[in-house]
């Protein structure tokens, strides 16, 4: 055993010597600068991706193409033959703008939920990570980042599959991927924050059947909302969901009732996204720094 | 001086998990948290290792305050927590390439000091293997090494070997001296009497959160307990029932009463047993041992330490 090596690579500081030492010797370590320390927190996300990509990857393909066979084919020819597509569009033109913004919000959820609560709970590696230079508002910057990543990579597929089997009217469909990303940090951030008030994972039935696969029926998706009970109609503009599908179909189609609703909807999203932050890096520390 | 405090207290709501301690460590020593459970082991190391803030007193690691310079302190020791908090989907060498990045090591830096810690850690041979089928005191080990990625002056160590079979437990604490032989300042808690007595140049005995006693494990046990010890064991549902038979006896200054045996401390076991003989004593066993750490917390709280 050459154990004798443990300590090889130690520059130590010279007697005395109150300068940095670099990282590996010691005395005072040079500080990492933000940049370092997001770098290292997305680092580790990744690893983790690279081992589990291949089975997500297939997931992110097919997703669309269910979609594109079911609405398309099946709904949209019934709802273009009897009603004649809705507000002028084909239905397959209506809805799928809408289903970007929609699956968004899924993958957001399966990033900010049970994968969270696994880093608090069974692998603790936002504990390990706390014992190391790293605060905690590198941790969920980081893990946010990764989580941007994830929504990014799926939306593009989504939408360049989609596009291949006609379900855009033009090129407006590429608004729909920053679109899509930031209706989903609108729900993976508020959610992270849910996670770490959250002991067990019993709180998430509540969360996905009070609030996610209503919000996905109600939220302007499948039919407009006005088609709704007026009373419900509030109900919609206070999610997120339907902000992000209302800016969606408008810039995918082009059909858009007035530039300074489409402000109101990127504005709505950014709040979720920035209460949600404010909320999450309270909830992490109280979880995390005890 | 690498740790100081000074009436360093650890409360959860109304609980004190940790009551107002005084604690120095010096640069190059072993130094040792000896308690049971629930003592405020783990509260105390998580203060030290900056990872949860103290709820009063004054804490001061390398001289600096966790409160102000948490990142900076942390940058510089190395954290072994009671739970391994490995990520067991990984391989072995992904764990520690993870960890050197949080500690700003270049990519090069940080697989080198990995290959050399592999080895420290006798993990080469596994180092692309995942991480969950490993053994309990192989996955210690490479949390070990994983905190030493930053080569850091100070290694804190929470129950190092709590679970461990009694082979991987030495291969471990070989581990330990070699680091100490090199100059790392290690903090070990511990209800091992035995580890304590292993590892510790200095030690600290913790109850309720409390500090009762201080000192090395050979000062500890001339000051709190005799030279040797007969453990008597009798065929009797109440060791109580012989306590009077046995007090008195020869060369003995004392007597322990334990659920399944009664301890009696002495300064010369055969003596002692002799004696009881002699009396007509007859227990089914008898054992002149020497004292140990178990005895002197033993004495200073009436419990044992591991239950
Ligand atoms: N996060 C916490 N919240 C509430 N009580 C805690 C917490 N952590 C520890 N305790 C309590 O504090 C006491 C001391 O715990 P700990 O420091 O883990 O002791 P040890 O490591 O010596 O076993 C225990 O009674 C434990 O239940
Ligand atoms: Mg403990």
């Amino acid at each position: 055993m050459s154990s004798s090596t443990v300590q090889s690579t130690a520059t130590t500081t010279a007697p005395g010597g109150g300068g940095r030492a670099g990282r590996g010797g010691h005395g005072t370590r040079e500080p990492l600068s933000w940049l370092e320390r997001i770098r290292a927190v997305v680092g580790y996300f990744l690893t983790v991706y690279r081992r589990t990509w291949r089975g997500s990857i297939i997931g992110r393909f097919a997703s669309p193409l269910f979609f594109l066979l079911a609405m398309g084919l099946g709904l949209g020819s019934l709802v273009d033959a009897k009603a004649g597509g809705v507000g002028g569009l084909s239905y397959l033109h209506f809805v799928v703008p809408a289903i970007v913004a929609t699956q968004s919000m899924w993958v957001a959820m399966g990033e900010s939920t049970y994968q969270v609560m696994g880093y608090f709970k069974w692998n603790k590696m936002y504990a390990a990570m706390l014992a190391t230079p790293l605060r905690v508002a590198d941790i969920l910057t980081g893990h946010l980042l990764t989580v941007v990543f994830h929504l990014a990579t799926a939306t593009t597929i989504f939408v360049a599959v989609a596009a291949e089997f006609g379900g855009f009217a033009g090129w407006g469909a590429l608004w729909c991927i920053p679109i899509g990303v930031l209706t989903g940090l609108a729900f993976a951030v508020p959610v992270f924050a849910y996670t770490a008030s959250q002991q067990t994972e019993d709180g998430y039935n509540i969360l996905f059947r009070m609030v996610v696969s209503p919000l996905m029926l109600f939220s302007g998706t499948f039919f407009p909302i006005a088609q709704l009970p007026v009373w419900l109609q509030p109900i919609a503009w206070a999610t997120p969901l339907w902000h992000g599908v209302e800016l969606a179909r408008g810039a995918a189609t082009g059909v858009v009732s007035s530039p300074v609703a489409a402000w109101v909807h990127v504005a709505a999203l950014l709040a979720f996204v920035g209460i949600g932050w404010v909320l999450a890096l309270r909830l992490f520390t109280r979880r995390l720094v005890a | 001086m690498l740790v100081s405090a000074r009436g360093l207290t650890k409360t959860f709501g109304d609980f004190v998990a940790v009551d107002g301690i005084d604690v120095e460590v010096r640069r190059g020593e072993a130094f040792g948290f000896l308690g049971p459970n629930g003592a405020g082991k783990s509260s105390t190391m998580r203060m030290i290792g900056c990872v949860s803030p103290a709820t009063g007193g004054e804490l001061r690691i390398f001289g600096q305050d966790p409160a102000v310079d948490g990142p900076a302190i942390r940058a510089r020791l190395g954290s072994c927590p009671q739970a391994d908090m490995l990520d067991e989907e990984l391989t072995v060498q992904e764990n520690l390439w993870i960890y050197g990045r949080y500690f700003g090591l270049t990519k090069a830096q940080t697989r080198k000091r990995a290959t050399e810690l592999l080895d420290f850690a006798q993990l080469t041979d596994r180092r692309g293997d995942k991480v969950e089928p490993l053994s309990g005191g192989m996955k210690r080990r490479l949390t070990i090494a994983r905190s030493l990625i930053n080569n850091p002056e100070l290694l804190l160590l929470d129950e190092p070997t709590t679970g461990l079979d009694p082979q991987a437990r030495h291969i471990l604490w070989d581990r330990l001296f070699r680091l100490k032989r090199q100059g790392v300042t290690l903090i070990i808690t511990t209800h091992y009497m035995d580890e304590a007595e292993q590892l510790c140049d200095r030690l600290v005995v913790m109850d309720h959160g409390r500090i009762v006693a201080e000192g090395s494990p050979r000062d500890l046990i001339t000051r709190y307990s005799t030279r040797e010890v007969v453990e008597l064991r009798f065929d009797s549902d109440d060791h109580a029932d012989h306590i009077d038979a046995v007090t008195g006896v020869a060369a003995a200054s004392r007597v322990e009463l334990l659920p399944d045996r009664l301890l009696v401390y002495t300064d010369d076991g055969d003596a002692t047993s002799a004696d009881l003989h002699a009396r007509g004593v007859i227990p089914l066993s008898t054992l002149v041992r020497r004292s140990t750490l178990e005895d002197v917390f033993l004495h200073l709280t009436g419990r044992t330490l591991v239950d």
